[in-house]
């Protein structure tokens, strides 16, 4: 039996990245993955991978930013499945690195919208669904250590990742009593295409961040993946409202 | 979860401490229980053994740092390797507002709860660096570790230092891929909660209504999270301070 056998789970930005090492992971353990993501080639490879490893997992292609299409997806999966029972709300973007005299306010716009506006969206429907529903659930939501702490040349990003946490919390409080958990996990460096556009082909700027990192490298996408599926699943059932870093240790200094 | 792997205990013969070391026996692991409740600790020997797990009991006081050495050496020496611990004897507080807590009350909680980790953590480290396999470790700290709570500055103390000493070590020894964590426990189910509420509903129920939940954990909900820690799954997680309270710190 996997960690979340039979569990029907949304999964952001699932094309690609941690969304698609999540997905991937899921589906091994026993889940319904539900693929959301505007890159349609990568989400429907994503669904024929887990196919071919005996999973079960569905590609749609929705805007996250958009109430009405994400609304209409998830009353469409628990219509289908009788109920959703877990969320990650994963789909996020960066803004190009620069400091704030130099950050552009159409990049500003850009990113808050995706990454934080995005979140409120998906988990407004998400908690939705779980109220009617007397199991309740599981949400969580991508952050970044990006939320926790400071980085230069990241304003935007930041601020929309910090926004994510406040977010987590808020809401965790809100509908704890109606066991619906709501967490967020917060990522240090971690090897995607997110990663490569940030370190363009600079082995420098590579070796520079995996300097800071107390572990010394990145995280593999499934390395974020597995703290997600642990939210997810019913082992972590006294756990609401938290921002966990997986970061190698980066936020401990 | 922990298949395989020898993994100490320290407090393990009741509470949050025995539901771990039962939970990891279940997912595999050897476990060694340190304590200094012998008939408790038999108990869940006898207890974990019966159910086909594999369990040992020893009686260590963890404030002396003689005693916890020689268990280490002698887990190392019959086991191979020490692949994990769960540093979580501890004891509540005086349960005074600072003008009235002695000095002496002070001293006694700092050093079961605060002293105890830093001599585990330095003994544990050292085996671990000897070993070319690592470790992970995880240190009971609480909620108490991370905000404050009225009447409760010595305890409050020591878990924010376990916080600080978790924290540090991990930035240490994580090149050596010995991975150190806490687990922030909040209102749980188990003796120390008996005693600290002393029978008392109402006191019950009014910390309970704290709690966005609104209930107690189980004993096992709380292990999942070192359970966790512990295994390969969290194998970029170091440093960290992980709530386990029904979103009590998230308001």
């Amino acid at each position: 039996m996997g960690i979340v056998q039979d569990k029907t789970i949304i999964v952001t930005g699932g094309a690609s990245g941690i969304g698609q090492a999540a997905s991937k992971l899921f589906a091994t353990e026993g889940a319904q993955v539900i693929i959301v993501d505007l890159q349609e080639e990568a989400g429907n490879e994503t669904v024929d991978q887990i196919a071919f490893t005996g999973g079960k997992a569905e590609y749609h292609s929705v805007d996250v930013t958009n109430y009405d299409q994400f609304k209409a997806l998830v009353e469409d999966v628990a219509g289908r499945y009788g109920s959703l029972d877990g969320a990650f709300n994963n789909a996020g973007i960066e803004a190009p690195s620069s400091k704030i005299v130099r950050q552009s306010l159409e990049d500003w716009s850009k990113v808050i919208k995706v990454n934080m506006t995005g979140v409120f969206v998906c988990v407004k429907c998400e908690v939705e669904q779980m109220l009617l529903q007397k199991q309740g659930g599981s949400i969580v939501n991508t952050a970044s250590v990006a939320g926790l702490i400071g980085v230069q040349g990241a304003s935007t990003y930041n601020a929309s990742k910090h926004g994510v946490i406040g977010i987590t919390k808020t809401v965790a409080l809100e509908y704890a009593k109606k066991k619906i958990r709501v967490n967020a996990v917060c990522p240090g460096s971690t090897d995607t295409a997110m990663l490569k556009r940030l370190t363009g082909a600079s082995q420098e700027f590579t070796d520079y961040l995996n300097s800071v990192v107390a572990m010394g490298r990145a995280a593999k996408p499934s390395e974020i993946a597995e703290a997600v599926l642990w939210l997810l699943s019913d082992r972590s059932s006294y756990v609401t409202g938290i921002a966990l870093p997986v970061d190698g240790g980066y936020t401990a200094a | 979860m922990v298949s395989g792997k020898t993994i100490l205990v320290t407090g393990g013969a009741s509470g949050i401490g025995l539901a771990t070391a039962i939970l990891l026996a279940e997912e595999g692991a050897h476990v060694v229980i340190a304590d200094l409740q012998d008939e408790a600790g038999a108990s869940a020997v006898e207890q974990i053994n019966n159910a086909g797990g594999k369990a040992e009991y020893h009686h260590v006081d963890v404030t002396q740092y003689d005693e916890v050495n020689a268990l280490v050496e002698d887990i190392a020496n019959r086991y191979g390797s020490l692949d994990g611990a769960f540093n979580n004897a501890g004891i509540e507080g005086p349960g005074a507002q600072i003008v009235k807590m002695s000095l002496k009350d002070w001293d006694r909680v700092v050093d079961v709860n605060l002293t105890s980790v830093f001599i585990c953590l330095k003994i544990e480290v050292a085996q671990m660096l000897k070993q070319q396999t690592g470790g992970s470790i995880v240190n009971t700290a609480s909620i108490a570790g991370l905000i404050g709570m009225q009447g409760s500055s010595g305890y409050n103390a020591a878990k924010h230092g376990v916080i600080g000493l978790t924290k540090t070590v991990a930035l240490e020894y994580a090149k050596k891929n010995i991975r150190v964590n806490a687990v922030c426990p909040g209102f749980i189910e188990t003796p120390m909660w008996d005693r600290t509420t002393a029978g008392n509903n109402r006191l019950k129920d009014s910390l309970q209504s704290l709690v966005a939940i609104g209930r107690t954990a189980e004993p096992v909900e709380l292990a999942q999270a070192p359970v966790w820690l512990l295994s390969d799954r969290a194998s970029y997680v170091t440093g960290v301070a992980l709530p386990v309270d029904g979103g009590y710190t998230a308001g």
